[in-house]
């Protein structure tokens, strides 16, 4: 079972088939999703129409491109306006927690580490639900004690934002605390050494050196703010993000202008990955 | 180390951290509990009881669900690992160089992509007038339309799509590092690949394994999206109840004990798999 190993031809030949398989399995839902962004029909589904853009670009009924449509268009503002959100409070909380686990000793570390690992086993439908039940109970008891609204901690783009941050912070503190494990400390020694505060210090070495983490964990999170679909269904208002409208849509039985709005996402995402592996290449 | 500002700048680092975990995850979490055991009695009134709890066990539409949920989980974990572990073993055993790196990162691929949109893939494929359909009118094999999407096998497709990636990689990062010379030895020793398999690779691959079913589980039993766009109007999932205890029928209460039920399974299947497995959670979690 292993190459230094004699095989029969054909346990060989059957296990290549299977891995192709595997792969095409993989591949075909994207494959297909692509390919009908072009039919020239009303229906994501064969038989093949002929070739056009007009579910990216057309602007005549019933052939309403991704360009032309306003509802996308506003779900994809608002779905690029919670992942920055996200990006940048759930990177900053992250470096903060690696610094903290790494470069501190304290009473209760490992608790406190096992809690931080908390958001991953539990189910973004149960994280959504609970956070809402949370915040709803809050907004009614400062109501009735104040007489003022808090239309912030009712379901809307602040609890959507709050509730993909409760986990996707999780990941950001492992990729930094990664890449800050493999500091060596005695280079900030050597910078305090030739005068330069602790301030100065974090922000001239350690930070450059964490930045490759800081910028993988920043397009990771927004990455996986702009798929997520349970936390965000359960806290969503009015406004609601890319995935939900999409899924709305689905549900109704669509044109293939989700065909397209799904390969411009899967373009996006894979240029988002190829620039932050480029960029680490660059540092590294 | 101890000195004033060292010490000041270590609660500035532990604030965040405290009230992410304190407002976003525990006290969400005790108010989640405190809804659960609290019970309408009229508008605007709630006395303490287990009533939403026992409403679960004596209405055999909700602990049904409950079970079929579970049991379809573990269902497309076992699957999932089945159809995963050959990948993993050919991956990390049997290609090297470029071609291994090439087909890890392909393996990630789906991961790249918005659940939607491979839910999406998979119905365009599936359904009545979908590519798989056609293709067997046109090879003749059936000769009207054939539904495939709407049942329980589309779930189970769609379920081990989304999650194989998760069993794929702690596989091939644990077979990795088995030495080739150990499954050498096995043969020379005179064993069979079956023995080699059982004795060697196998609990070797272990902590993968287990660490890949825990959390191939995880997400089957939380998944939502393609248990309700895969499957018909008779399937339902557990997740999708929760969704309609709160959204449609307002009742919270009844939504918040079907939550906990939901994490109280969860908790348990990584809390065994780790047991199992005799790791902690920062090892099995914190790597993949």
């Amino acid at each position: 079972m292993i190459p230094s190993l004699p095989q029969s031809p054909f346990a060989k030949w059957a296990y290549r088939a299977y891995v192709t398989l595997f792969f095409i399995y993989l591949g075909l839902p994207l494959a297909v999703v692509s390919v009908f962004a072009f039919n020239d029909s009303l229906f994501p589904s064969l038989p093949w129409e002929g070739f056009t853009l007009a579910w990216f670009f057309g602007n005549e009924s019933p052939f309403i491109g991704v360009f032309h449509e306003r509802a996308i268009l506003r779900s994809i503002g608002t779905s690029a306006f919670v992942a920055a959100w996200v990006s940048v409070l759930s990177v900053f909380v992250g470096t903060c927690n690696a610094f903290l686990f790494v470069r501190h000793d304290f009473r209760g570390k490992a608790l406190l580490y096992m809690l931080m690992l908390l958001p991953l086993i539990i189910p973004g439908v149960i994280l959504g639900i609970s956070i809402l039940v949370f915040t709803s109970s809050v907004a009614n008891t400062l109501e009735d004690a104040t007489g003022l609204w808090f239309d912030g901690l009712r379901p809307g783009l602040i609890l959507v934002i709050l509730g993909q941050f409760s986990f996707i912070t999780t990941f950001a503190t492992l990729v930094i605390s990664a890449r800050l494990q493999k500091f060596d400390p005695s280079l900030e020694e050597a910078a305090l050494n030739l005068g330069a505060t602790k301030a100065g210090a974090i922000r001239q070495i350690t930070v450059p050196f964490l930045l490759p983490a800081i910028v993988a964990s920043a397009v990771v999170a927004m990455l996986m703010s702009f798929e997520n679909f349970n936390t965000t269904l359960m806290l969503v208002g009015s406004d609601s993000p890319l995935t939900i409208t999409m899924f709305d849509k689905l549900k109704q039985g669509s044109t293939p202008v989700l065909n397209a709005v799904s390969l411009l996402l899967m373009l996006a995402s894979a240029a988002l990955g190829l620039m932050s592996l480029l960029f680490q290449r660059k540092k590294a | 180390m101890a000195s004033d500002t060292s010490k000041l700048g270590f609660y500035l680092l532990l604030a965040p951290i405290l009230l992410w975990l304190a407002l976003l995850i525990l006290l969400p979490h005790v108010g989640l509990f405190l809804v659960s055991i609290s019970e309408k009695i009229g508008p605007r009134e709630y006395e303490t009881g287990f009533g939403n709890y026992s409403a679960f066990f004596t209405e055999p539409l909700y602990w049904r669900t409950f079970a079929r949920t579970a049991i379809m989980s573990i269902l497309a974990t076992a699957l999932t690992l089945l159809l995963g572990f050959p990948i993993a073993y050919y991956i990390a055993k049997i290609t090297r160089g470029r071609t291994k790196t090439t087909l890890f990162l392909m393996c990630m691929i789906p991961f790249w992509v918005s659940e939607l949109v491979r839910t999406f893939g998979w119905m365009i494929l599936l359904r009545e007038t979908g590519v798989f359909s056609q293709f067997l009118q046109w090879a003749g094999l059936v000769s009207g339309p054939v539904e495939m999407l709407y049942n329980d096998a589309a779930i189970m497709v769609g379920l081990v799509y989304t999650s194989i990636l998760f069993m794929v990689v702690p596989l091939v990062t644990t077979l990795d590092s088995l030495d080739d010379s150990l499954i050498e030895a096995g043969y020379d020793l005179g064993g069979t690949t079956t023995a080699v398999m059982r004795e060697i690779v196998i609990p070797h691959a272990m902590p993968g394994i287990v660490s890949g079913c825990i959390v191939v589980f995880m997400l089957s039993l939380g998944n939502y999206l393609t248990p309700i766009l895969l499957g018909g109007k008779d399937s339902l999932w557990f997740t999708g109840m929760i969704y309609t205890q709160f959204i449609t029928r307002f009742n919270w209460e009844l939504g918040s004990a079907f939550g906990f039920l939901l994490l109280a399974l969860s908790s348990l299947v990584v809390f065994l798999g780790l047991k199992l497995s005799g790791r902690s959670l920062s090892e099995t979690m914190g790597r993949s």
